[in-house]
């Protein structure tokens, strides 16, 4: 589904990714965790095409990125931050994404219903709470039938009630076919859900599994010992 | 591309004839055209004043309300990045989006004092529509440079100062610089020089524009009268016209170009 191959980032003389390749199958939920200003989010943006490579190539689809946009329809994504234009409302943002992603039918409005986004419709953004404008987020990244769904850092915010309705949507969706990708700088409710695990640290991958092959019970202890050991260490 | 650029603008539109700002904006409009209409017969005098508070506030509100509301609205760019949305589409829907309500303002501002008292004088239709374009060129001219700054720089607080600066730089430092130029150097042949330099700020030609249609090159200054000397009305106004059109084109491909090789 997204293939990535020896991707290099840097900002001027910081290296934000080094020589990442990665495989990312159809149908799998990907975590990709680290501390912070390890590269997640840079990884995601460049998926996205917000950003470009310095060196590398990225196919999604088998397609390879270039700066063509089209792409984009297939994929969902709900950021660390999300901010609309503060006078509109709720309802508008809906309708705007509709007309432009020219999508009518078809649409998953579960999300909106389950968070009951639908009494904040005539709200405006301006008015709405950090974790209502997350929701809205959320639903809006579901809501096209998106193939690939990225979702960067998506608990931060929310409570544990809207969590679990997240968790179980992104469960569902899972079961339906879709790919899922998510960050977290710490270890998330949402751990139990993922297939494989990819590790990021300075802006490498040092660690990149799938579940059934960690041995360790505890994926916590795995991630410490990495933290702790990584200087001076090898790593395979 | 076109039917998704109309799209953009509309909600953007939505968004901002929303904002406080802008009712003050067409309130300040309002209330200093109705005053000028209501103690004044002479449509030339009514004309020069409207001018120079247009061209004191529309590039001051035009290009620090673009600079604010793109930084304000990081996220929401970057949001629309990650959709199906061509960065050009993007770009320009943000840009016409931006500027249509400004523009708004000012037609609907002194409009309606105009339609109130529209009745009180002879209106000359012809300098009425320079009054009324250089108006809208105005607010395109500034909000281009706004877009241009806001792409090239990612520090908010850098970028308003340069906008500031803009501004400042081309309503009182630019005239400073010219009369010192005047005055150091009246001993050599100035004209082709001091023509140049009119075309090089943007609020200059406007002012130009409207001198040469009002016949009163000689009350308002040097510029005026060369521009009067080496033109004839017509053609200046011609002149000015395209390059005012260039200085809000310029600074938008050059900032469009910028936005399409961002990294956001």
């Amino acid at each position: 589904m997204i293939r990535i191959k020896n991707l290099y980032k840097s900002y001027g003389f910081v290296d934000a990714l080094q020589n990442i390749s990665l495989e990312i199958e159809k149908g799998s939920i990907t975590y990709l965790i680290g501390p912070n200003a390890s590269g997640k989010t840079t990884l995601i943006k460049l998926i996205l095409g917000l950003i470009k490579p310095t060196k590398g190539e990225i196919f999604v689809n088998g397609i390879k990125l270039n700066g063509d946009y089209k792409y984009k329809e297939i994929i969902g994504y709900m950021p660390q931050v999300a901010n609309f234009p503060e006078n509109l409302i709720v309802k508008e943002i809906f309708n705007m994404l509709k007309e432009l992603r020219n999508n009518n039918s078809d649409l998953d409005e579960e999300l909106i219903e389950s968070f009951g986004l639908e009494k904040e419709f005539d709200k405006q953004i301006k008015n709405l709470s950090g974790g209502t404008r997350q929701k809205l987020n959320a639903s809006i990244a579901f809501m096209f039938n998106p193939e690939i769904l990225i979702l960067d850092e998506p608990t931060a915010g929310l409570d544990p009630l809207s969590c679990s309705i997240l968790k179980e949507k992104i469960k569902k969706e899972n079961q339906n076919g879709k790919t899922i990708i998510f960050t977290s700088h710490i270890l998330s409710e949402l751990e139990e859900l993922a297939t494989t695990f990819v590790f990021l640290l300075d802006g490498k991958i040092v660690l990149s599994k799938k579940k059934e092959e960690i041995k360790e019970s505890n994926l916590e202890d795995v991630i410490i010992s990495f933290m702790k050991g990584i200087n001076g260490e090898h790593i395979n | 591309m076109v039917n998704t650029l109309i799209k953009i603008i509309k909600y953007q539109i939505h968004d901002i004839i929303r904002s406080k700002w802008i009712l003050i904006y067409t309130i300040f409009f309002f209330a200093f055209s109705y005053s000028i209409f209501s103690f004044s017969d002479n449509f030339t005098k009514i004309v020069i004043s409207l001018l120079n508070v247009t061209l004191l506030f529309i590039p001051l509100v035009s290009i620090i309300f673009g600079t604010i509301y793109l930084y304000n609205n990081k996220e929401y760019i970057v949001f629309m990045l990650s959709q199906p949305i061509k960065r050009e589409t993007l770009y320009l829907g943000l840009y016409f989006g931006m500027a249509a309500p400004l523009i708004l303002s000012f037609l609907f501002g002194a409009g309606i004092p105009f339609l109130i008292f529209v009745n009180k004088f002879t209106i000359d239709n012809p300098i009425l529509f320079l009054l009324i374009t250089s108006g809208i060129l105005q607010t395109l001219i500034f909000s281009s440079l706004a877009f241009y700054i806001t792409t090239i720089n990612e520090n908010k607080l850098l970028g308003l100062g340069v906008s500031i600066f803009f501004w400042l730089f081309f309503t009182a430092i630019y005239d400073g610089i010219i009369l010192l130029l005047l005055n150091n150097f009246q001993d050599y042949p100035l004209e082709k020089i001091s023509l140049a330099l009119t075309f090089l700020n943007p609020i200059d030609l406007a002012r130009v524009l409207l001198i040469l249609k009002l016949d009163i090159s000689a009350l308002m200054g040097y510029t005026g009268a060369v521009f009067q000397k080496f033109f004839s009305n017509s053609f200046g106004i011609f002149i000015s016209l395209i390059a005012m059109t260039l200085w809000f084109l310029i600074p938008l491909i050059a900032g469009l170009k910028k936005f399409i090789k961002k990294d956001f």
